[in-house]
């Protein structure tokens, strides 16, 4: 038998895995070639395009656009971290660094790009970047760690969002840009000056028409300013150069393949360079109408053709793509596409533009009225519609295109008055009549892989599908959580069954509820109780199905299926007799012990047959359980205050008592963190909180909507200089809106982000009871503070309710022998080895003792 | 009036695990069985039983009868307390990763108990 054909890919890129995307959709695959793919990074290809996201909290995988599995499945061979070195065409193989050589029957050069580094001196020395790939992105993360000040060579596309990503880092930076406006490639002048005020007031420094001379070095040799060829100097400790790309076609050279005068291996319109026998796609290739494309979409659109010349698949050619493009940078919309500089002949443009907003709109339009490309800075809303629309003469008359909505403008233009040829993802060159044929997004995101690329037509996708409008909680009810808090609170329904039976979608009616809704009603049970007639207690009868594990053994599970104990310490202020219970307990049963960041004390490592004897003893001391478990409210931290601190102004610590005392217990849809500060020097880190207090000379300044955790937010000023009564009053009425309004696991930051108008629009339904809802709020709340009760002491007294207690129904005396512990630093750690799972078991093969077997 | 017992089939004996009101709908417990390994069992809304393995695959620990039951089409699920993965409680599978499952144990309620199974 004769060895298959072999295709050797070069670069493992986006545009090297739609080629073997577009390979195994003609059926090239492993069973038909020997596929070998070498890959210069670590990783396989990942989403270039959305590479910042990655500092809002993407990882690498989510990035990855390599799907798991897929070279297996399709038998291609991938060599990570090794890089071809020299292609040797008239034997037709390819060495990579690692010396391995490989034959090729067909070569793809899919290489990318590198960016441009202008030749200044001081380019190399440490604190100088360039942003290209993931590695890039960790160096620079790595070294802006404890540096204040940033910059950014280059005020293009790339260049902005690099300096976004730096002062996202929490650097001071700015921007320095050779030509006389931002981004001068995608905008005019008037779009580059609307841009340059939206940006400026975000707090980012720019330079523009001026270039970069000298990077400048500190004593150590790194980075400590710049020099510009304006004379001035700046202080930086970090440079991100982003000037620009130069197609990678070093390799293509030195093998004596043809490459256009400024770069770039040339091909023709099926992608094929100077030798028959090697493709070249992507940003490293000059194709044929003699430009390089340095977008992902027209990239794809050369690893479709070339991919379909080599299956021999019907007839494709790229003979040049449309540089259309729509981006969200540091938060301004800005597009351009088409003739957006109206370089055609006898066009004209219809411009609108408003300075305050930074709103800057132009069109471009023919002689005979066809919409030949546009610009749109600051709202680019209508980029989905207007893009595909280029080309023909729209069906509103321009000026209405870029009025905003309201001033005259029609109702807006609907996606349904394209045609059904207009493409509507032009990074997969999908029309609307493909997506049409879908049901839903992510139907289409299969089927077309439309929405898949740089995002941009994902609103005009959902506009075209019909309405999903299902804002439902989950697979069992249509309603949102805030519309089941209305039901129940209107008709007094205490019982998650009465509820789903009535108000359930029709297929849920009668079934047993899921984990998504069962604790949500659960939480707004209890969090009505008094108010409903049920029962506060949130784990008698029906209440008791519905809790979360957490909250049914009113503690926290850890990793080995012990629990954590947490008792409530008010304020964070405790006497040292209860600190000796706290030790003596922890001592007695062998817990593992830690000061938390809520000002108390974890207990970690209980049985759940030990939590009653531990409890019984806490209990007996005085302590209540501190919810550690619950949607409910956690601590109120506080400084030491007036009282001891030289600075205080106000008692923080009995403020802060009282507050965790009115509020304990409180069931909400997220937990409830608060703070309280004697002064503005604010030790307490109130505004981190979502209700946080700062005391003044006057009285009490009140924060809301603060979050530390995953997505921080500062909170904000809700009202000043309250006495006491007021400040509890407003965070009655506070915490009883969001109660009722916010969705299921949706802190007060998220919530009021969300909420339609703001902040403004909380201050006029709490401070000026503007939809009359106050007093309700209150006496809601004044129910909850009457009817509150201990839920340690009141399980402790029952035993109906200890009987969950035991770690066997069937042998209720029986420690659980996979709950064990090691030593660890002096305390005790879990033993994880009794827990005995192989890592990761391999999908496909079900895990011992499995029924699929 | 005798309770009814809850039994489950192991190796083709049936064990009594505990009387059905031990449970709570929408719960479960676990127990421990002859060899060592422990079984979750759970009864849901409408009375009916079921066991499976009580170790969560994704993280070892023994925990899926503390897990809550839910019903997607008809079919009755648990959600681990620990990652949230969701297995069938008839069959075991894992609804989010169709490589992995749990073992299913055949249950029954009978009014004379069989013999204790500990
Ligand atoms: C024990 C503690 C860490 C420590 O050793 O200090 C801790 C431990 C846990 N935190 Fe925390 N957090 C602890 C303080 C914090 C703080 C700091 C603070 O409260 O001042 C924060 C940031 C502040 C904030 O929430 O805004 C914090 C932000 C989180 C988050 C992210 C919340 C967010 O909005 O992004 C989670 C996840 C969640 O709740 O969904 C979380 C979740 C958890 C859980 C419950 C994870 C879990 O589900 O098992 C941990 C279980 C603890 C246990 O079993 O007892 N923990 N956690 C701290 C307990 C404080 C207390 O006394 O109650
Ligand atoms: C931050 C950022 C934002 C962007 N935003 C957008 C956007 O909004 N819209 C848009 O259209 N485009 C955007 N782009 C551009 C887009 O990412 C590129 O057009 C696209 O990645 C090009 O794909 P490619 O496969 O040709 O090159 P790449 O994705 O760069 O892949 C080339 C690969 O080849 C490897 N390689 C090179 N030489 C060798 C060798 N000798 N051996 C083995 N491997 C080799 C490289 O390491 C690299 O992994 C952005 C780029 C960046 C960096
Ligand atoms: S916040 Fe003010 S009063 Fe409180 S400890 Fe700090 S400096 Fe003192
Ligand atoms: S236009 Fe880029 S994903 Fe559709």
């Amino acid at each position: 038998m004769t060895n298959p054909p072999t295709i050797v890919l070069i670069g493992h890129g986006m545009v090297g895995q739609r080629y073997l995307e577009a390979l195994t959709e003609h059926g090239v695959t492993g069973r038909t070639h020997r596929i070998v793919v070498l890959c210069e990074e670590p990783r396989p290809a990942y989403d270039r395009v959305h590479l910042t996201s990655y500092f809002s909290g993407s990882t690498a995988e989510d990035l990855s656009l390599t799907p798991a599995g897929f070279m297996a499945e399709h038998g291609i061979e991938l060599h990570l971290g090794d890089p071809a070195e020299a292609i040797d065409r008239a034997a037709r193989t390819v060495t990579a660094r690692s010396g391995r050589v490989f034959a090729y029957d067909t070569l793809v050069l899919a290489t990318g790009s590198y960016p441009f580094v202008p030749p200044v001196p001081g380019k190399d020395a440490p604190g100088c970047f360039v942003y290209r790939t993931i590695e890039d992105l960790l160096a620079i993360e790595e070294y802006a760690k404890g540096r204040t000040r940033g910059a950014v060579v280059g005020g293009g596309l790339l260049g902005l969002e690099a300096a976004g990503a730096l002062q996202g880092l929490g650097l001071e930076t700015r921007i320095v840009e050779f030509a006389p406006r931002l981004m001068p490639v995608q905008v005019d002048e008037g779009g580059g000056a609307a841009l340059l005020r939206t940006i400026e007031s975000m707090g980012l420094t720019v330079h523009t028409g001026t270039g970069t001379q000298e990077v400048v070095t500190g004593a150590d040799g790194s980075v400590s300013g710049m020099l510009l060829s304006d004379g001035s100097t700046v202080d930086t400790e970090l440079v991100v150069f982003s000037a620009g790309v130069r197609p990678r076609d070093q390799l293509a050279r030195d093998a004596g393949l043809e490459v256009g005068e400024r770069g770039g291996i040339a091909v023709d319109e099926r992608c094929r360079t100077s030798d028959p026998h090697v493709y070249a796609i992507g940003e490293c290739a000059l194709a044929s109408d003699g430009r390089v494309y340095g977008l992902v979409a027209p990239g794809y659109e050369m690893a479709q053709t070339a991919a379909a010349d080599l299956a021999g698949g019907p007839d494709r050619t790229f003979t040049g793509a449309d540089l259309s493009t729509k981006l969200k940078l540091l938060g301004v919309d800005v597009a351009s596409f088409g003739d957006a500089h109206g370089t055609a002949e006898g066009c004209l443009d219809v411009v609108y533009s408003d300075s305050r907003s930074g709103v800057y709109k132009k069109l471009v339009i023919g002689a005979d009225g066809t919409l030949l490309g546009g610009v749109l800075v600051g709202e680019a809303e209508a980029y989905g519609l207007l893009r595909p629309l280029t080309g023909s003469v729209p069906p509103a008359a321009p000026e209405q295109l870029v009025l905003p909505a309201g001033v005259g403008a029609p109702a807006a233009l609907g996606p349904g008055s394209l045609p059904d040829d207009a493409v509507i993802c032009s990074c997969h060159n999908v029309t609307k009549k493909a997506i049409t044929a879908c049901a839903t997004l992510p139907e289409v995101k299969k089927c077309t892989k439309a929405g898949t690329g740089c995002g941009s037509c994902v609103k005009v996708i959902g506009q075209l599908l019909p309405p999903a409008g299902d804002k439902g909680l989950c697979g069992c009810f249509p309603h949102t959580r805030a519309e089941l808090y209305e039901i129940v609170r209107t008709l007094r329904l205490s019982s998650f069954a009465a509820l789903l039976d009535g108000h359930g979608r029709p297929e849920a009616r009668g079934g047993d509820g899921c984990e998504v809704c069962k604790p949500a009603v659960g939480s707004i049970i209890a969090s009505l109780a008094p108010t409903i007639g049920a029962d506060g207690y949130v784990l008698d009868g029906e209440q008791a199905a519905l809790q979360d594990t957490n909250d049914h053994f009113l503690a926290n599970m850890q990793r080995n299926g012990s629990y954590s104990v947490v008792p409530r310490i008010p304020g964070g202020e405790i006497t040292p007799d209860r600190l000796i219970v706290i030790g003596e307990v922890a001592r007695d049963f062998g817990l593992y012990t830690k000061i938390t960041g809520g000002q108390r004390i974890d207990l970690f490592g209980a049985r759940v047959d030990q939590l009653p004897q531990i409890w019984a003893r806490l209990v007996d001391a005085g302590f209540e359980s501190g919810h550690a478990y619950g949607k409910a409210l956690r601590t109120v931290k506080s400084c030491v205050g007036q009282t001891w601190c030289r600075y205080g102004v106000q008692d923080s610590v009995r403020m802060a008592i009282g507050l965790e005392l009115r509020y304990r217990g409180l069931r909400a849809p997220h937990k409830l963190k608060s703070a309280v500060s004697g002064c503005a020097r604010e030790c307490a880190e109130a505004q981190s909180k979502d209700f946080g207090v700062i005391a003044t000379a006057n009285g009490w300044n009140l924060y809301v909507g603060g979050n530390g955790g995953a997505t921080p937010r500062h909170a904000d000023l809700l009202a000043q200089d309250l006495s006491d009564a007021e400040l509890v009053r407003l965070i009655d009425r506070f915490l009883m809106f969001y109660i009722r309004t916010a969705d299921r696991l949706e802190r007060t930051s998220t919530w009021l982000e969300r909420l339609e108008g703001g902040l403004g629009h909380l201050r006029d339904v709490i401070v000026h009871d503007s939809l009359g809802l106050c007093a309700e709020l209150e006496s809601l709340m004044a129910d909850h503070v009457a009817h509150y009760r201990d839920e340690w002491a009141e399980t402790l007294g029952d035993p109906d309710r200890l009987r969950r207690f035991v770690s066997f129904v069937n042998a209720p005396g029986a420690p659980d022998p996979s709950v064990r512990f090691v030593p660890e630093r002096d305390q005790v750690k879990p033993d994880l080895v009794l827990l005995d799972i192989s890592p990761a078991a391999p999908a496909g093969r079900p895990l011992e003792g499995s029924a699929a077997r | 009036m005798i309770p009814e017992t809850l039994e489950l089939c192991l190796d083709g004996t049936w064990l009594a695990v505990c009387p059905v009101t031990a449970l709570t709908p929408g719960r479960g417990v676990a127990a421990l069985l002859p060899d060592g390994s422990q079984a979750a069992v759970f009864v849901d809304r409408a009375g009916r039983p079921y066991a499976i393995g009580n170790q969560d695959p994704f993280t070892g620990a023994q925990v899926l009868s503390r897990g809550l039951l839910g019903s997607a089409s008809g079919r009755a699920f648990v959600a681990s307390p620990l990652l949230k993965q969701r297995f069938d409680l008839e069959s075991g599978r894992c609804l989010d990763d169709d490589g992995v499952a749990v073992p299913a144990y055949r249950v029954r309620t009978a009014t004379a108990p069989a013999p204790a199974a500990v």
